[in-house]
């Protein structure tokens, strides 16, 4: 595999040469949230207020941990499934997120509003959460506790890799996979 | 009449608890060996790698003693239990759910059950656990624990054909599903298919279908060419594993049929994802 290193956070210049079918490996911070914590940023944004990060040129990760065992950073820690995410995309790109990583396919709406804020899709490896638990070094709470897996974290990576799904030219890998067999 | 043998549920409890911590860190046997296999077979270099790193995915949850995946489910026990048993003790259910909610603490695996599903608290203990009992022959209970994540539970399907459809339609049909499911319930898929029955029966059988056995036949011959012929079809998708495209999107294909009315021909759908995270027990 030829792999392309990412440094986050993202800005134009790293986003534009990529394309659908790249491999990548992330190192620097990642911001997860999944179902609940996208809820409440949104609403945060809504009513003006401050996120608990600054959100210009991150990447968020769709990930809710298994709990660390002692000694441990983190627990499992794979993707989780994207697409109940794309409701809340249009205001995470407007925010300034550049990157998301998850599973799974996004509604042509995501994927409209990724383009238009020059942000891209990454898949990770779906069910693979003690592989790539060993690609984190790091992981803290940042917001929302008291929803246990659902909190927002911020977790430091090394090499963490990804394909990506949807580039900012509108290629999507999935599509195009399919589109070889008809 | 002979004296039932008598069985305590706090028993039963302590099996479940040990089986969640059996299925949360390993595949059945034969899951590893058939992935390599599979890999052998990818010609695209992302499908190899992915298949790789389901290997090795399981490798480093035994290593180091992580789940195989940060979803750890919902417990779905199945108790099959003989009746010359006696149960002893307080309320099966909530013996079972203890024997849950112990091993999701003492494991570090993540409870993922909400109490309401509109309220939507968690619980903090992945109880209730999902619980189906069958009285059964004999003075023995079978205990299975199936672990379901809740993505691939999302890709989950029910059809009501006429009965007039042929297999050709439900074989249509099951390959429409896993393209629209796609990436979503990471394949490869191991298929649980429920043929016939009510619509609540088929959608237990396609769960229970899974559990047959990796490498196992279905004893019906005719049931067991279906079940070849689906296989090949997924794996002529283009679907491939996690998605990236390949021939590897189903490892196996499992059916359990059922009498149905004669209006009636239910076919539900499992798609399980490459996780396939079971484990049983007898006593």
């Amino acid at each position: 595999m030829k792999w392309i290193h990412l440094a986050t956070p993202l800005d134009e210049e790293a986003v534009r040469p990529l394309r659908a079918g790249d491999a990548v490996l992330f190192s620097g911070a990642l911001y997860v949230a999944r179902d609940r914590a996208h809820e409440r940023l949104r609403g945060m944004i809504d009513n003006g207020e401050g996120l608990p990060f600054d959100p210009r040129g991150q990447v968020i990760y769709f990930m809710g941990p298994s709990p660390a065992p002692p000694g441990r950073a983190i627990g499992s820690a794979g993707p989780t499934t994207s697409y109940r995410m794309d409701p809340f995309t249009g205001t995470m790109c407007a925010a300034g997120i550049k990157g998301f990583i998850g599973k799974g396919k996004r509604s042509a709406e995501a994927r409209a509003v990724m383009m238009e804020g020059g942000a891209v899709y990454f898949s990770s490896f779906g069910g693979a959460g003690a592989y790539l638990a060993r690609r984190i070094v790091s992981s803290e709470v940042l917001a929302f506790a008291e929803l246990g897996p659902e909190a927002v974290y911020r977790i430091e990576v090394v090499e963490f890799p990804a394909i990506l799904i949807n580039d900012i030219y509108g290629g999507d890998l999935y599509e195009n996979e399919l589109s070889k067999r008809r | 009449m002979a004296p039932k043998r008598p069985v305590s549920v706090d028993l039963i409890g302590r099996t479940v608890s040990e089986l969640v911590g059996r299925a949360s860190f390993g595949m059945p046997s034969g899951v590893v060996e058939l992935y390599a296999a599979m890999r052998e077979r990818e010609k695209s270099e992302t499908a190899r790698h992915a298949l790789g790193v389901l290997v090795e995915n399981a490798d480093i949850a035994a290593a180091d003693r992580l789940p195989l995946c940060q979803d750890c489910g919902v417990a779905i026990v199945f108790c099959d239990i003989g009746q010359d048993v006696s149960l002893e003790g307080d309320h099966l259910h909530d013996a079972v759910d203890a024997g849950v909610r112990d091993a999701y603490q003492r494991l570090y695996l993540r409870k993922s059950v909400v109490g309401d599903p509109l309220v939507r608290k968690n619980t903090g203990t992945n109880t209730p656990c999902f619980l189906h009992t069958e009285i059964v022959p004999g003075d023995r209970i079978g205990i299975t624990v199936y672990l379901k994540g809740g993505g691939s539970e999302n890709m989950s399907f029910l059809k009501m054909f006429r009965p007039t459809a042929t297999t050709e339609d439900i074989i249509d049909h099951i390959e429409a599903c896993v393209i629209e499911a796609g990436p979503n319930p990471c394949p490869p898929l191991f298929l649980g298919v429920g043929i016939g029955g009510t619509a609540d029966v088929a959608l237990v059988n396609a769960k229970r279908a899974v559990l047959r056995g990796i490498g196992s036949r279905h004893a019906n011959p005719s049931y067991a060419d279906l079940e070849r012929r689906i296989l090949e079809r997924l794996n002529a998708t283009g679907v491939g594993p996690l998605g990236f495209g390949g021939a590897s999107t189903a490892a196996a294909v499992y059916i359990k049929e059922a009498p149905t009315h004669i209006a009636t021909l239910p076919v539900a759908l499992n798609l399980n994802c490459h996780s396939l995270r079971y484990a049983e027990a007898v006593l």
